[in-house]
């Protein structure tokens, strides 16, 4: 697996007349694992389908190892750029394994069937997610968790020089969240992560970026992004934040009965990180 | 990706096939065989009973490979080769089809309820050969009808699925719905334009056509669907994969590399143009698209791989049964097959919802 770099130009996306996404601008060095966190709505999803090739801006570009995802074919971008969906599959009795296999897809031939070579990558995404003693269950008849996992077993079948992923722990327990996290960390990918847990994403990823309303409201290492003031501005709650004398990251504590408004930012003064 | 270079270290081999379903192979042959059998019992049985032996006889002389002396007369070889061995060749090829058709349909729209005939798909290749014929129109010369037949299913199809999908979703109510309402609206025409024709003495006959029946066929007329049927069988298996990847949902297709939009535009096409040609000739015959890709995934799973061809012999053999049942049970009145195959797959269909329904009750995210 190889890393790709990727750049996200001044994009903005619409949904008719609605703005999700409005002059964004992301970058990830090739093997940075990059965070997006923001509110619920403020715009992650629709900046990940964008970067997936889903979502066509209406301004600016999105480019992977310099070329535009949209001057390539949807086939060859599978190749380089893998993503796990908020998306429910259909109701049609497949196991584990076959829907881990189709994250060959994109390398097959036409009539080939899964080499030697397929069968290895799909047991070592399996194992990558803990996930081999569900190869020969019925993917319909799965948790919610598990499947979530199968779902990153066949992005990782993929072999994807940049893994885009939305919210790829939802569901999980603690256990398969920090276990999920660690894989996409060894990876030698790139990899785009929205995540909603701000201190996985404090511990994990190498930069974040911070959406809100579809802005990026702040970017930059998470010891930089992830301050009181931001919080409060971004999310309307009151939070101290510390660095953890064991992990070295940022560690976020929540102050639930000193709720504040978003309004608040103007008293505690921006942050030098807070653009 | 190719093979691994010699010397290097890799991973035994794996078995690709899940544990716990039949092997492929093994499916196939039994079913080869299944197929083989039924076509000898649809030869065979009928108001003059011809024992198996003779009709295998009388097959091998006629493709020119004797085995021991012919002792039948001429009558039985003509009712064998003439009037049953049409009739049952075109009742396997339009189970296949149906099958192979309502598989690849229920992949397309991603919902386990789709079939050609449920969904008005049928209803519009009838209507537009009853126009072909009605109108006396024939632009595209003998080939008129089945062409005809299938620009009324590519119409009806896309017109259901433009009904049926909001915000990038099927449910499976609206799809049901809107084929319903659809093949109503069809079918209404259909029966008008019958009534109001002055061809009144075709009208009887067109309307035995529009319940679904294999009788009446001669060889000539069974090319046409053959090929449909090899050409949609073919095309079918080297998208298999593809039509697993929608399985996925569509933003999880298009990340692993299928254009959604331009594959089910083709598939629309393809399907159609088999459905049309197998309508102009057999006439809508429903639930067999519904029933058979099913039943089939109960036995080799979900993989299009495995369920294509194997759907198809299934269907084969499904429709030629079902024609056997339709010439005999009330002889020597014949049954439209389509009452039958209807018979059958009405409480079928009603189990699937209530399966359906079951299924999201139990909150699987499907």
């Amino acid at each position: 697996m190889t890393a790709a770099g990727l750049s996200v130009e001044g994009v903005t996306l619409t949904a008719g007349a609605r703005r999700l996404v409005e002059d964004v601008s992301l970058t990830a060095r090739p093997g940075e694992t990059i965070g997006l966190v923001g509110p619920n709505g403020s715009g992650k999803s629709s900046l990940l389908r964008a970067v997936y090739r889903v979502l066509r801006p209406r301004e600016g570009h999105v480019r992977v190892d310099d070329a535009d995802v949209w001057s390539l074919t949807v086939r060859r971008l599978a190749r380089t750029v893998a993503a796990v969906v908020q998306e429910g599959g259909a109701d049609f009795d497949l196991t584990v394994r076959e829907v881990v296999a189709m994250g060959r897809t994109p390398h097959q031939r036409l009539l080939a069937g899964d080499t030697a070579e397929d069968g290895a990558l799909i047991d070592r995404a399996l194992d990558a997610v803990d996930g081999t003693a569900l190869a020969a269950r019925s993917f319909d008849r799965l948790s919610g968790g598990e499947r979530q996992r199968v779902l990153i077993a066949r992005a990782l079948a993929q072999q994807p020089s940049l893994l885009v992923l939305d919210e790829p722990t939802n569901h999980l327990d603690i256990r398969h969240q920090l276990d999920v996290l660690d894989t996409l960390r060894r990876l030698s990918a790139t990899v785009l992560v929205a995540l909603h847990d701000l201190n996985l994403a404090a511990y994990y990823c190498d930069r974040l970026y911070v959406l809100r309303e579809g802005r990026v409201t702040a970017s930059g290492p998470p010891a930089d992004v992830l301050t009181p003031g931001l919080l409060a501005e971004v999310y309307g709650v009151s939070a101290e934040v510390a660095v953890h004398p064991r992990t070295g990251a940022p560690q976020v504590t929540f102050l639930p009965g000193e709720r504040c408004a978003p309004k608040a930012t103007e008293r505690t003064g921006p942050d030098a990180s807070v653009r | 990706m190719t093979a691994p270079a010699p010397g290097t270290p890799t991973t035994a081999p794996v078995p690709v096939r899940p544990p716990g379903r039949t092997g492929l192979a093994a499916t196939v042959a039994v079913l080869v065989v299944l197929l083989l059998a039924s076509v000898t019992a649809g030869l065979a049985i009928g108001s003059v009973r011809v024992p198996p032996g003779q009709v295998w006889g009388i097959v091998t002389h006629a493709l020119g490979a004797d085995w021991g002396v012919p002792d039948w007369t001429r009558a039985r070889e003509t009712i064998v080769l003439d009037v049953r061995a049409p009739r049952v060749v075109l009742g396997a090829v339009t189970g296949a089809g149906l099958a192979v058709v309502g598989t690849a349909l229920q992949a397309l729209v991603r919902n386990p309820l789709a079939e050609p005939y449920l969904l008005g798909v049928s209803s519009g290749a009838s209507l537009g050969a009853v126009a072909v014929i009605v109108f006396g129109v024939s632009l595209f010369g003998p080939a008129s009808l089945p062409v005809s037949a299938f620009a009324g299913a590519l119409g009806a199809l896309v017109l259901v699925y433009a009904t049926a999908r909001t915000g990038g979703r099927i449910t499976s109510v609206r799809l049901v719905l809107s084929g319903v309402a659809i093949a109503a609206v069809l079918t209404a025409v259909l029966n008008l334009l019958l009534l109001t024709s002055d061809r009144g003495h075709e009208a009887r006959h067109v309307l035995a056509w529009t319940l679904g029946g294999l009788g009446g066929v001669d060889w000539g007329t069974l090319a046409l669907p053959s090929a449909a049927l090899l050409v949609g069988v073919g095309v079918l298996l080297t998208q298999a994969r593809n039509l697993n990847l929608l399985l996925a949902g569509e933003e999880a297709a298009t990340t692993m590399g299928l254009d959604v939009a331009r594959f089910r535009a083709r598939m629309f096409v393809l399907l159609s143009l088999v459905t049309g040609v197998l309508v102009a000739a057999a006439g809508p015959i429903g639930f067999v698209g519904l029933m058979l890709p099913h039943v089939v995934r109960l036995l080799v799973g979900g993989d299009h791989r495995r369920v294509l061809p194997t759907a198809a012999l299934a269907g084969a053999v499904f429709l030629v049964w079902a024609d056997i049942a339709a010439r005999t049970v009330a002889a020597p009145m014949e049954i439209p097959v389509g009452v039958l195959t209807a018979l059958c797959g009405g409480p079928f269909f009603l189990w699937l919802l209530r399966r359906d329904a079951r299924r999201h009750r139990e909150g699987g995210a499907a």
